[in-house]
């Protein structure tokens, strides 16, 4: 007899993903879509999709879905959870659109604590536009737009941003995690979960960043980048929670 | 008699916000600017207390985001602010336009360019009616000339910007904004539509909605503009206001619009006792722009005059307006210096051959 081992989350369409072999950002999908659906919050949640590789979340999630303008998810979705405070509203953005062009309406929307889930994909590089130089690319990091490596005397310091969200008062939870392996997926899964838990018991704003692989534009195999993600992002970007107000752990 | 019959004195900014919030809108979001400062303070002491959302954004850019974020939750949403401010929120009003949806914008328009000065002018004309944004879109532009049809066209302006799914703007001035004088609030009126487009939340009986301005794909981007382009052509169709004062038999009208045409009326009146057949077409609305009726005032005139605190934004519009037909004459002051009376009347004047 046969046995159903496994059913695509009811909180993804159908819709086939542009995403590139090998990238995160589908199992960062799945996590999110199953938390929403296990939770019971896919008739009454507004997600809202950033600029960037994700830009067409809103096809994918089977949420009501707004489009920000690059950066301004975080703003948009200010106005969503003022105006519907029994939804649930969250953000799904990359490091260039959260860190760079919107880092002012991030810090803001933490700092006010709006009651909002932002799940954060660092793949440390512009990927929809073709792996330019981000906020989040390490030193020595080749890109397009960083041909010789990002260097500390020009482009600057990568942004850690769980570290400096957790400084503000108004944010209740901030973790890192990762997705390039079994137990760190499970890791991701519990800190969405938790992520979207705060949110419905208006606890405040909640940032879960994932680590996420862009073989493309790093250019190597998928199994090299879930590799690089270990040897390099991750010795940067320490795993771990970085503020949980429901734990009593401050920054 | 109801509340509405009541007569009251409140300054032009003041005004607006407490028609906004009687025509039922309940979430405002903004940022500091000289001057419209006296609105962001009577909504943030008004909205508690009728249980709305009042809240200072970090930047006019983030402002403008709530605006989309609230409008996408089918509710009556505003923000305003003033010319350097408009300029962030283009980004944030080409997308609203983009994804079709309602909101109010006041733009009190100082002094430009950059940071300009905060004294009243009119440049942002062009800016408004032109060109709010990237692409291919239009915003509803209201130009009140009183601080009673400031809170007459916010209602309209709701209403409409609802009807067509489109951004609407009430463009008035630092004088406009600042200055006090007596009004009437209409009786309330039903407030807004249904909005099946709202992202609200499914609860799992229906199909889901987006809200969005994305359409990679050329040809559907091509429709949608067409489609919008189409509720343009109703609106340009439906739309146009304009007041007429003693043109029935000028040869000489000025067109002014907001706190310009109060100066150029008194002007007329000056130019009407020295005999001077002159009279003042004035558009209310500048998207669209009252082309039928100011056509059809160039059939008739010998001369129009354009006066603005600008340096001849308008005088475009009146020339196509009336395919160039009748000369038109300028006079504007900028800067933030307001056109007198005298200054108008002998403009009228030298065109008179006085």
């Amino acid at each position: 007899m046969r046995k159903t081992v496994y059913t695509k989350s009811k909180g993804l369409t159908d819709i086939p993903t542009h995403y590139c072999p090998g990238c995160s950002h589908g199992i960062i999908h799945k996590l999110v879509a199953e938390t929403l659906e296990e939770m019971d919050l896919l008739g009454n949640t507004v997600g809202v999709a950033p600029v960037g590789c994700a830009v067409l979340a809103y096809e994918y999630f089977n949420v009501d879905m707004v489009e920000a303008p690059h950066g301004r998810a975080p703003a948009v979705a200010t106005g969503l959870i003022r105006a519907l405070p029994d939804r649930t509203v969250f953000t799904y953005q990359g490091d260039g659109d959260l860190a760079a062009i919107g880092t002012a309406e991030t810090v803001h929307a933490a700092a006010r604590g709006e009651n909002i889930v932002i799940i954060f994909v660092n793949n440390a590089i512009y990927g929809m536009t073709g792996g330019q130089v981000a906020p989040t690319s390490l030193i020595g990091q080749v890109t397009q737009t960083s041909p010789y490596g990002r260097k500390e005397n020009h482009e600057g310091f990568p942004i850690r941003m769980c570290e400096l969200l957790s400084t503000l008062n108004g944010v209740c939870y901030a973790e890192r995690v990762a997705v390039n392996n079994v137990p760190a997926i499970k890791k991701a899964k519990k800190a969405i979960q938790k992520a979207f838990d705060n949110q419905v018991n208006k606890r405040g704003f909640s940032i879960v960043e994932v680590l996420s692989s862009c073989p493309t534009n790093w250019g190597m195999s998928p199994v090299d980048a879930m590799k690089w993600v270990d040897e390099n992002m991750v010795p940067y970007y320490p795993l771990g929670c970085f503020k949980d107000k429901t734990a009593g752990k401050e920054a | 008699m109801g509340k509405g019959a009541e007569r009251v004195l409140m300054k032009g900014n003041e005004a607006l916000a407490e028609a906004a919030i009687q025509a039922g809108c309940r979430h405002f979001f903004g940022y500091p600017i000289t001057p419209q400062t006296e609105l962001s303070a009577y909504m943030s002491r008004q909205m508690p207390k009728v249980g709305g959302i009042y809240l200072q954004a970090e930047s006019e850019i983030a402002a403008i985001n709530m605006v989309l974020g609230a409008a996408s939750a089918g509710l009556r949403v505003m923000t305003s602010s003033s010319s350097p401010g408009i300029s962030l929120k283009t980004e944030g009003i080409s997308y609203l336009a983009g994804s079709d949806l309602p909101c109010l914008i006041v733009d009190i328009m100082r002094a430009g360019p950059g940071l300009g000065g905060i004294q009243p002018a009119q440049g942002d004309y062009n800016q408004v009616t032109k060109a709010p944004g990237h692409g291919d879109f239009h915003i509803l532009v209201f130009a009140p000339s009183s601080v009673q049809e400031m809170v007459d066209l916010v209602f309209l302006a709701f209403d409409r910007a609802e009807e067509y799914r489109v951004p609407a703007m009430i463009l008035g001035d630092g004088l406009l904004g600042q200055m006090m004088e007596p009004l009437v609030f209409p009786e309330r009126k039903e407030e807004g539509r249904k909005k099946p487009w709202a992202t609200t939340g499914h609860q799992n009986s229906r199909p889901k909605n987006i809200v969005n301005s994305l359409y990679l794909k050329a040809n559907l981007l091509e429709e949608k503009n067409r489609e919008r382009q189409q509720r343009y052509e109703k609106i340009i169709e439906n739309e146009q206001r304009s007041e007429e004062y003693l043109t029935e038999d000028a040869e000489i009208v000025v067109v002014a619009y907001g706190a310009s045409a109060r100066i150029a009326r008194s002007a007329v009146n000056s130019a009407r006792e020295k005999g001077i057949k002159a009279g003042l077409f004035r558009p209310i609305t500048l998207w669209p722009y009252p082309k039928k009726a100011l056509g059809a005032l160039g059939e008739k005139v010998k001369q129009f005059l354009c006066v603005e605190m600008s340096m001849g934004q308008m005088v475009d519009d009146v020339k196509l307006s009336t395919s160039c037909k009748v000369p038109v004459a300028f006079f504007g002051r900028c800067g933030g210096i307001i056109p007198t009376p005298q200054e108008v009347l002998a403009e009228i004047e030298k065109l008179a051959g006085r």
